[in-house]
């Protein structure tokens, strides 16, 4: 891996696969790093596999999924390292290369790019309830890969609590494998579809099949017989005497306080950037306050604000698989023109498929966004809820600081939230928020955590195999 | 109590053992240290380092760092970033890392 390559592509998901046919298509010369030990992301996790020996499985996994493999498909021939965990992008060398470092199996290793494409999607939102940290609480994102991947399942009461098009998802494909729900608590707040109409038309015309398919989840939802709590707020997770959760209490549309038991609690309120890379490498970055997360700022083609490092798909912010996959070959078309694979009118004439798309893509976005906006409450836990996980700071210690703290890095000084291995990945929103809101300031003005490399803890050996 | 099961028809996904805690342990291809884990009821799979409280896998698409466990010696690893292979060695971890000072 010593020669320079021209593009750097970190992410096997679909903006990464997408961006990796691009590329093939015009003998770059590219190389594909991703964490997992298969192809896919999160939205199309191991769906090769799946499709050659678990075929059966696509039928309630669904055709969205299904068409995950074609893009692995399309994306093969690349150079491409499963296992592969980025912790570093380095500065740009005197000839303009850019060093990444990855590790497998416990050995660093380098590869320079002339270019870097961040293609390392979204991740769900924190939810910082209390009890968020019980054994047995975990993600809507978190089951849902584990279907796709092991053809696994929460075999006890499973309880589905949050909002967003990604528990409809779920619900829907539990019920197709026949796999029960104890019950739906939608936390949307109320009166989001009247909100959301005035997006009805242009999403109806930008995307009618994403459209359809989500009216069909919400009916097949209703009609399921699984119990649907709505405009449910003040979510709880309660232990039991095993110390995992065994209960979620929370309020109801009339302010009743309900509880219900649960073995697993799957939570969800809507994904956001994953934003350690675009971060770490220093790329400006905007507060969107309709999705309430940090974008990095890029031109049309997916750079950003540091020359060379691309960013596509849900990192870039969010618009879902398929806008992912346009991006992907945006970003792409882009390395190929800069470093003299096709001129000028080529790259837009190629563009122009993508670029349509997307403006669909946006249009339907607008729409989820006015449907399922994050809650406030996000930024309001409890007192006893934990923030940061790692380090096991509550809401109350955040706010003891949060009026007078100069911003997220000192208050990782007083409190070490941050700094422990997920290094603010599940605390750094709620940290803003808190913090903005303390101080009667905008996250855009109160900022986010300066993100340094390793971006995911080294050992000692690792760091010394590189001088081998 | 948080429990896994898996679906009936592997199709033809082979099947895999590996040691957790020094027990054989059955899981299927495909899976990773964390999903076989969930699927064999292994619940809680860590203590934290800073109160001792019990962790299960909480994200398990590599953010969250929930489900360290030790691989094969190894501290530290992200259960559901690593696949099962055969024969390998699983452990919990149990709070903060134990420094063995060498004898004077």
């Amino acid at each position: 891996m010593s020669a320079v390559r021209d593009l750097v592509i970190i992410g096997a998901g679909p903006a990464g696969l997408a961006a990796a046919a691009e590329a093939r298509d015009h003998e770059l010369d590219a190389v594909m790093l991703d964490e997992q030990p298969e192809p896919g992301g999160q939205i199309y996790r191991s769906v090769a596999r799946v499709a050659e020996r678990r075929p059966a499985d696509l039928g309630f996994l669904g055709a969205d999924y299904a068409h995950g493999a074609s893009l692995v498909d399309a994306a093969s021939g690349i150079d491409r390292r499963q296992g592969a965990t980025v912790w570093q992008i380095g500065p740009t060398a005197n000839d303009g290369t850019r060093e990444v470092i990855w590790s497998r199996d416990g050995r660093a290793q380098r590869v320079s790019g002339r270019t870097v494409l961040i293609a390392t999607g979204a991740m769900e939102r924190p939810v910082p309830i209390p009890g968020w940290t019980l054994p047995g609480v975990t993600t809507v994102g978190a089951v849902q890969v584990s279907l796709k991947q092991a053809a696994i399942y929460p075999a006890g009461r499973l309880v589905i609590a949050g909002s967003g098009p990604l528990p409809l998802l779920l619900a829907e494909q539990l019920r197709a494998a026949r796999i029960p729900v104890a019950a739906i608590i939608d936390t949307t707040p109320p009166g989001r579809l009247t909100a959301a109409m005035a997006h009805v038309p242009m999403a109806a015309l930008g995307a009618p099949d994403t459209l359809c398919k989500g009216l069909a989840l919400l009916r097949a939802r209703d009609r399921s017989g699984v119990p649907v709590w709505r405009d449910a707020f003040g979510l709880r997770a309660e232990a039991g005497p095993d110390g995992a959760v065994a209960a979620v209490r929370f309020r109801s549309a009339s302010g009743e306080e309900e509880r219900i038991e649960a073995d697993v609690l799957a939570l969800h309120e809507g994904v956001v950037p994953n934003p350690q890379l675009t971060r770490l490498v220093g790329a400006e970055h905007r507060w969107h306050a309709v999705q309430r997360c940090f974008h990095p700022v890029t031109d049309p083609w997916g750079e950003t604000t540091v020359a060379g490092v691309f960013v596509a798909g849900d990192g870039g912010g969010i618009l879902g698989a398929r806008a992912a996959e346009g991006s992907g070959r945006l970003a792409a078309l882009a390395v190929a023109r800069r470093l003299g694979r096709l001129n000028e009118s080529a790259q837009e004439f190629q563009a122009a498929r993508w670029q349509m798309r997307r403006l669909g893509d946006r249009a339907l976005r607008r729409l989820l966004d006015a449907l399922y906006p994050a809650p406030d409450w996000i930024a309001a836990p409890d007192d006893d809820a934990v923030v940061c996980r790692c380090e096991e700071i509550t809401a109350a210690q955040l706010r003891a600081v949060a009026g007078h703290t100069a911003g997220p890095n000192q208050a990782k000084a007083y409190l070490r939230c941050g700094m422990g291995p997920c290094q603010g990945r599940l605390c750094g929103l709620t940290v803003t928020e808190m913090i903005a809101r303390a101080q009667g300031t905008t996250p855009a003005q109160t900022g986010y955590y300066r993100i340094r490399a390793p971006i995911k803890p080294v050992t000692v050996d690792e760091l010394a195999s590189l001088s081998e | 109590m948080m429990r896994f099961a898996r679906l009936p028809n592997p199709g033809r996904s082979r099947r895999i053992v590996f040691l957790f805690e020094g027990e054989p342990v059955e899981a299927q291809e495909g899976d990773t240290i964390a999903t076989a884990l969930l699927a064999a009821g292994a619940g809680a799979t860590r203590t934290t380092a800073v109160s001792g409280s019990a962790r299960g896998a909480y994200c398990m698409m590599g953010v969250c760092f929930e489900c360290l466990v030790e691989i094969d010696g190894t501290p530290n690893r992200q259960g559901c970033l690593v696949a099962v292979t055969e024969g390998m060695s699983v452990r919990r971890q149990a709070g903060p890392a134990v420094i063995v000072e060498d004898a004077p």
